[in-house]
Formats: C-alpha cells, sequence, structure tokens
C-alpha cells in the first residue's frame, strides 16, 4: 500500500507535490516581482545610454531620468533607408522583440551575420545626445549595438561625436561574458581606450580593429586599433564584428552616410 | 541520544567552533569572488543566509515525508527555488548590486554549506532548529565574507562600502592601494590566515597531521 513512505506511488506523489509548490512558488515572485524590475531595466538602460557618452556617472536614478528626459532625444531609423520614421514611438519600441517578429525584422544571410544575431530588426532607436546649455546643439550620438561573443549576446551603447568618426565611448550594459576575461569588457580601463579611436577610413568604411599584442602608438593605423583582452579571444573578436556590422551597411551605415550628407 | 543542544548553541556554534568556510572549508568558491568589496560581500552573506535558513525550515518540515530514494532531488528542488525568488527579489530591489553578483546568486544553489545542512541537519531535526541552525551556518560565512570584504576592499582599494576611508595616492592622498587584494587569490591568502589565527585560538579545531616527516636523510646515507 502507499502508507509505506519508500513505495513507488508515494514517491511519485511526493514528487509531484513538491514540484507543484516549488513552481507556483517561484512563478509567483517572478509575476509580482516583474513590474519592478522591468523599470530597474529601463533605469539600467538609460543610464547605460548616458554612461556611454560619459554623463551620468554617480547620478540617483532620478537624476538619471531627467538628465535623460532633458538632454536626450530619441529618433526611430529606417535602417535599410536611414531616413527618420515614425512607424513607432521611439521611446517604447523594443528593437529586440522587433527583431525576433518576421513581420518587423529580416534574416540575415550567414556571411553579412557578422555580429551573429541572425535577424535585424527594421527600425532602431538612436539617441543623440545634446548639450547642456538647451541649445540643441548635439553632443554626441549613440548608437545601440548588440552581437555575440563567447556565450552570450552582448548589448550596448557606442557613443560618436558629432563628426561621426570618432568614439566618445563603447559600453556594454548587458552580457553573459566569463567573468574576469571576456567579462572585462565592462573594465574601465579597457573601455577607456575606446574614445578618440576613429571609426571610418576616408571612403566612409568601418576601420576599427582589436589587436593582440597592443597598439603600437604612433603606428599608421593606431586610431583605428584597440587592445584586445587578454584570454579573450572570442568576446574580442565578437565585440570588434558586431561594431563592423553596425556601423557596415547592414547597420547604421545608411543613416550615418545620411547625416554626413544633409549634416547632423 | 547525548543532551540536546540549546537554541543558542545551534546559533552561534557555526560562527566560531564549526565555522562552515574556517573549518569545514565549504563555499569557498564564492568567498573568493563577491568579497572584493564589502557592498557584494555583505549582499551574498544576507542571500546565502536566507536561502540556508529557510531551505532548511522547509526540508525539515517535510523530512517525514520525503522518500529516501528522491530525498537529494527534492532538496535541490528545494533549494533552487529560494534561490530563484531571492534572486528575482534582489533584482526588483538591489539591481545593480544583482548585476555586480551576477551568476553567483545562483550559484548558490550548488554552495555545499546550503546542501550540506539540508543533508546532515534538516533531515533529522525539527523545522524550528533547522531554521536556527540555517541562521548559525549563514552567520558564520557572513562573518568570514565580511572579514574578507572589509580587509580587501579597505586595503585593496581604499574605501568601505565605496566611501574612501584611507585616501589614495593617485587622488592625492597617502595610501598606495595593494592591487592585488582586488583579485580572487588574495582571499585564499586571507582564508588561511584566518583560518590560522581561529585554530590558533581554539586549538580543539587542529587535526592532527596526516604524517609526519622523516628526518632529514643526505644523499650518500640513502
Amino acid at each position: 500500500m502507499s502508507g509505506n513512505k519508500e513505495s513507488t506511488a508515494r514517491t511519485l506523489v511526493v514528487a509531484l507535490i513538491v514540484s507543484l509548490v516549488a513552481s507556483i512558488f517561484v512563478a509567483g515572485s517572478a509575476v509580482i516581482l516583474k513590474p519592478v524590475q522591468e523599470e530597474n531595466r529601463l533605469l539600467d538602460r538609460q543610464r547605460g545610454i548616458l554612461a556611454v557618452a560619459g554623463v551620468g556617472a554617480g547620478l540617483s536614478s532620478k537624476e538619471v531620468q531627467e538628465i535623460f528626459a532633458k538632454r536626450i532625444q530619441a529618433e526611430l531609423i529606417d535602417l535599410s533607408t536611414g531616413e527618420k520614421s515614425e512607424a513607432h514611438d521611439p521611446l517604447s519600441f523594443d528593437a529586440l522583440k522587433a527583431a525576433q517578429d518576421p513581420e518587423t525584422s529580416a534574416a540575415l544571410p550567414g556571411k553579412e551575420d557578422l555580429a551573429g544575431i541572425k535577424r535585424r530588426e527594421r527600425f532602431s532607436t538612436v539617441y543623440r545626445l545634446v548639450k547642456e546649455d538647451g541649445g540643441g546643439e548635439l553632443e554626441a550620438l549613440i548608437l545601440p549595438v548588440r552581437g555575440y561573443g563567447l556565450w552570450s549576446t552582448l548589448h550596448g551603447f557606442i557613443a560618436i561625436k558629432p563628426d561621426l568618426n570618432t568614439v566618445l565611448g563603447l559600453g556594454f550594459y548587458q552580457h553573459g561574458e566569463t567573468p574576469g576575461l571576456g567579462g572585462e569588457v565592462d573594465n574601465p580601463k579597457w573601455k577607456g581606450q575606446w574614445p578618440g579611436k576613429t571609426l571610418f577610413d576616408e571612403s566612409g568604411k568601418p576601420n576599427i580593429e582589436i589587436v593582440k599584442g597592443g597598439v603600437q602608438p604612433g603606428g599608421k593605423d593606431a586610431a583605428h586599433q584597440v587592445d584586445a583582452l587578454a584570454g579573450a579571444t572570442l568576446t574580442t573578436n565578437g565585440v570588434n564584428r558586431l561594431l563592423v556590422f553596425w556601423l557596415g551597411e547592414q547597420g547604421f551605415g545608411p543613416y550615418l552616410a545620411r547625416l554626413r550628407q544633409e549634416g547632423i | 541520544m547525548a543532551r540536546q543542544a540549546t537554541t543558542r548553541e545551534i546559533l552561534f556554534g557555526p560562527v566560531f567552533d564549526n565555522n562552515p568556510i574556517a573549518l569545514q572549508i565549504l563555499g569557498i568558491c564564492s568567498a573568493l569572488a563577491v568579497t572584493s568589496n564589502l557592498n557584494t560581500a555583505l549582499v551574498m552573506a544576507i542571500a546565502l543566509t536566507a536561502v540556508t535558513a529557510f531551505s532548511n525550515l522547509f526540508i525539515a518540515a517535510i523530512r517525514n515525508q520525503i522518500p529516501s530514494s528522491i530525498r537529494m532531488i527534492v532538496q535541490m528542488v528545494i533549494i533552487a527555488s529560494l534561490v530563484i525568488v531571492v534572486d528575482q527579489i534582489l533584482r526588483a530591489y538591489a539591481f545593480t548590486l544583482a548585476k555586480q553578483l551576477s551568476v553567483f546568486v545562483g550559484l548558490i544553489i550548488t554552495n555545499c554549506i546550503v546542501m550540506g545542512r539540508a543533508e546532515a541537519y534538516a533531515m533529522q531535526n525539527p523545522p524550528w532548529a533547522s531554521f536556527v541552525d540555517g541562521i548559525g551556518n549563514g552567520l558564520g560565512y557572513s562573518l568570514m565574507l565580511v572579514a574578507l570584504g572589509v580587509v580587501r576592499e579597505l586595503l585593496g582599494a581604499g574605501k568601505l562600502m565605496g566611501h574612501e576611508i584611507l585616501p589614495l595616492v593617485k587622488d592625492g592622498g597617502w595610501y598606495e592601494p595593494n592591487g592585488l587584494l582586488l583579485l580572487p587569490p588574495s582571499a585564499f591568502f586571507l582564508i588561511g590566515l584566518f583560518i590560522w589565527a581561529l585554530r590558533a585560538w581554539k586549538k580543539e579545531q587542529q587535526e592532527p597531521a596526516d604524517f609526519t616527516l622523516a628526518p632529514q636523510v643526505r644523499e650518500e646515507k640513502a
């Protein structure tokens, strides 16, 4: 009979009940806490956008929201033409979700998919950071980038100066690379190499390279090169490829080309 | 059975007399990883204490119902659920810290202290005593983490919980920080020193040597 603690029936019943209770517990907490977590995620994103342009370090959540509201202009653009679009609200537009949906994204053929993201969304949000004086003059253009490293997709932003060539900063707000190796993409020292580097060659093609063995100061391409992370070849390759991808024809290339022609 | 241990003994025994890190040498991995500053060490300590206490409580509550053939899996299910809940709470209310702790919160599941206490204590003892035992072991772990966090952050970065204590040379102060202390291996040395100090104080924790050194033998004699 099932009165015996060790019987098969009893074992199954206990396993079932424990799993059921545990799953209700876990699912319940996830659902209840979701709104707060979403808010945090949004704030973290805003903080990431500001931080990559060198603004907002050490500010409280409220200050971040204020600066974001005051100095950031979000713009939705059509990636294939580079034109501004009104199809969605730029701030609430979720590019990641759009990239999953066949209606709003296109599959990338293997050869062009440098960043390893498989599908690219049709629209994307870019952020314009304007100067503090309120004149509306552009201080930096902040573009979302993402791509596959070793274990995970790295999500980040790159801030470009109004000359549309010089880097103001690069940062990733979400990734799952190995702590201590690939995870060093978060290291301020490594990130500190990026400001001042130039992204494009004379013909407007992306020319940025992460090199092993250190950048030769004063070398011909020093302005286009960044020192790789030790012990994280695949992560750094990933970062390199995702930058070339997002700055190239498949990414923000048409948009940047339009800005170069029409002026920022 | 011998004399029943009092709640006080269950609670404070694991702090010095039976410290999970210093005596049982459990939970070393996370002790190395999260103690480079005091903030993360504290959050990790609280998270682990909560998980150990509640997993002990729930496991002890149903210990007479758990068939022995699946007891480990049942324990794991309970521990894993609790860890997920703790992770969710951290993400909701301490987002930046949760980001710094990254995988280590999830890895509480595999922390030997939690599983060890469930198997060694909660399976044989009533819920309340098990709960207290969980808190006690959590405190033992916390003590070690906080001690490591204080030493490493203070001497490695001149700060405590992000506030400057020792002004650094590069900021115009006088303190030259020891960068080694910010790297995980330094925690090994510190844990070693801590164990040495503890065993010098509490001699009963010293273990008999596994072997004795032979007297020095010269090569020509061999």
